[in-house]
């Protein structure tokens, strides 16, 4: 079996927003020089029910895959260092100013250039975007099933069994493969990398391609091939009013709190 | 926006058309008001009483395959159903409501469409007969405005963005049925598991309680029901205590959980990081609970109190119970009086 895992490089998502300044005239979100860049947390989540289907099935080839520029290579390693047999890096000046859209058509075609892949797992969404159209449209693409919110990835016999976590509960889908799966955090949280792991991961064959190698031309990919118009890009207003029901006693507290609510018609 | 006209894909609970479906239509209507061309409603499971039920909510045309099995979301059915009718109705826009049922259809119908898809939208305009598109994007601390250069755009907007449109039993519109070949479905649904959860559907709660890690534990939430019972809410969490299993997933509220806009929302616990706002900050009014002063959720809230919640909530309750009784009491008088 052969899972190939896509995911993407991101600023921290779990430092304070302050270190974040929006450029509303670039039309770009800065993070503070020296934060942390880290695999997108559902992309890594994503790698995790990859490895959990290996050790279910005993064997499999895991290939993590991301298009980023060169700095997107410590995405890789560190999924090679979780514990994924070999990378994909797609690379190419070309790929700039691209969206879902044509990150979606490259990766599917590296998906396609691989040639032998039974499944494709990656996370519901990006932490920087936050948009979950990548993997549904890896999906569509190839013409695969796609089944997105997974809390949990089971395979046996050719099919692909999952958990969708959905708005009131879990729908239990299943799919024959090759099928894509979007990874949800309800699977839990993504194992660290051991020492044994990132140690050989320095040795595992990592691919470069660029958008020739995926026979994907200039208008296809990048800004080239955007469907996405960024328009404005701002920070949202706070509310910024805020009464403080104080007193002496949290008793005090409540009861103000209570007459507030009164007064709002809210009770 | 040319005068091709919006199609709104509907979601059913029990039966019924969710509340931010009737939105999406009430926001298709506001649209064509401006561009022309019809409204067109896509409801798999639709009979004849919901298709009427969709006309009266703002649909001109409505397209069901007639299958009442599809009244729940079924991926491949939904994409190939939605697929076909928008095909045949040509419209410049998809409205889909933000549910996990959306946010799996739009993009999946804008790549078979050669579309795209903007998810999790708070605002859709028409700006110089542009559609543009906003969002909250880097955990809910930011939004983007987005336009697309194809000819058809697909959106899912977050609940309580927009006004159902007055319903109107006289409106009349017309019935599509749409063949679905079920044989070439690649995934199926083996099983549903439902939450029993409470009387109120969560997005639909006049009143959320909302705890986070500040409750510091599961048995915090028992405390929040009692304020819930209180005020016939229904209790919501952030993303954190969901994963630590101090409730169920399905209680989430935010970026990747629910989104819900209620006239109350009293967060406790909660430091109000973008991205749980995006998925309450429409919330009419928002009471923060938190014992730190910092807490950015009181950047947000009508109210704020710095406290232990342990200690604030049970005197609320009993000031919620005297005050009402006094309420109670004082129109008794003035009824006697008259």
């Amino acid at each position: 079996m052969h899972i190939v895992v896509c995911v993407k490089q991101v600023p921290d998502p779990e430092a304070a927003f302050s270190m974040f300044k929006v450029d509303e005239q670039a039309k770009k979100v800065i993070p503070a020089p020296g934060l942390r860049m880290v695999v997108s947390p559902f992309d890594e989540q994503a790698l995790e029910a990859a490895l959990r289907v290996r050790e279910a099935a005993g064997e499999a080839r895991i290939t993590v895959m991301t298009l980023g520029a060169d700095s997107a290579r410590a995405a890789i390693k560190h999924g090679l260092a979780m514990g994924a047999d070999d990378g994909v890096l797609l690379a190419d000046p070309a790929f700039e100013g691209g969206d879902a859209y044509t990150t979606a058509r490259a990766l599917a075609a590296a998906v396609g250039k691989l040639g032998d892949c039974d499944m494709v797992l990656t996370g519901r969404q990006a932490a920087d975007w936050d948009a979950g159209v990548v993997g549904c449209g890896i999906a569509e693409l190839l013409q695969l099933p796609v089944i997105t919110f997974a809390r949990d990835v089971k395979v046996s016999n050719g099919a692909v069994r999952v958990e969708r976590v959905v708005d009131n509960g879990v729908d239990v889908i299943e799919a024959s493969l090759p099928a894509v799966v979007t990874v949800s955090n309800e699977l839990g949280a993504a194992r660290s990398p051991s020492l044994r792991e990132t140690m050989r991961a320095a040795r595992k064959p990592v691919v470069i391609w660029a958008a020739k190698d995926l026979g994907l031309s200039r208008s296809e990919v990048g800004a080239g091939g955007a469907r996405r118009v960024l328009e404005r890009l701002f920070v949202p207003e706070r509310r910024g009013a805020c009464e403080l029901v104080d007193g002496a006693t949290a008793e005090e507290q409540g009861t103000k709190l209570a007459q507030r609510l009164l007064e709002a018609k809210l009770l | 926006m040319s005068a091709r006209g919006v199609m709104v894909v509907a979601e059913l609970s029990a039966g019924k058309l969710i509340s931010v479906s009737r939105e999406m239509l009430g926001l298709a209507r506001q649209l064509v008001a401006e561009t022309g061309g019809p409204v067109c409603a896509m409801c798999p499971a639709a009979d004849e009483a919901l298709a009427a039920d969709l006309v009266a909510h703002g649909a001109d045309r409505v397209y069901t395959a007639g299958e009442a099995v599809l009244a729940d979301y079924d991926s491949e059915a939904w994409t190939a159903c939605t697929a076909w009718a928008v095909r045949a109705a040509d419209p410049a826009a998809v409205l889909i409501g933000h549910t996990t049922s959306g946010a799996d259809l739009a993009p999946r119908l804008a790549f078979r469409l050669d579309a795209a898809a903007a998810t999790g939208c708070v605002g859709v305009r028409l700006d110089a007969g542009m559609l543009r598109f906003t969002r909250p994007c880097y955990g809910g601390n930011v939004r983007e405005t987005v336009s697309f250069n194809t000819r058809l755009a697909v959106a899912t907007v977050r609940g309580g963005c927009y006004d159902a449109f007055p319903r109107d039993e006289t409106r009349r519109g017309d019935t599509l049925k749409i063949p679905l070949d079920s044989t070439a479905l690649r995934a199926r649904v083996i099983e549903r598991q439902r939450e029993s959860g409470g009387d109120v559907r969560l997005e639909d709660a006049r009143v959320v309680i909302a705890g986070g890690r500040g409750l510091d534990g599961p048995e915090g939430f028992e405390v929040l029901a009692r304020l819930a019972r209180e005020l016939r809410g229904a209790l919501g969490a952030s993303r954190v205590p969901c994963d630590l299993g101090w409730c169920p997933h399905s209680m989430q509220i935010g970026l990747t959980g629910k989104t819900v806009t209620p006239e109350l929302y009293i967060a406790v616990g909660i430091s109000g990081a973008g991205h749980h706002m995006a998925g309450c900050g429409n919330a009419r009014n928002i009471i923060a609970i938190n014992t730190d002063p910092e807490a950015a959720i009181y950047k947000e809230a009508r109210w704020g109190v710095v406290g232990d919640y342990r200690k604030v909530i049970p005197p609320l309750i009993e000031a919620i119970r005297a005050l009402r009784r006094a309420g109670r009491k004082s129109s008794e008088t003035a009824d006697s009086r008259r």
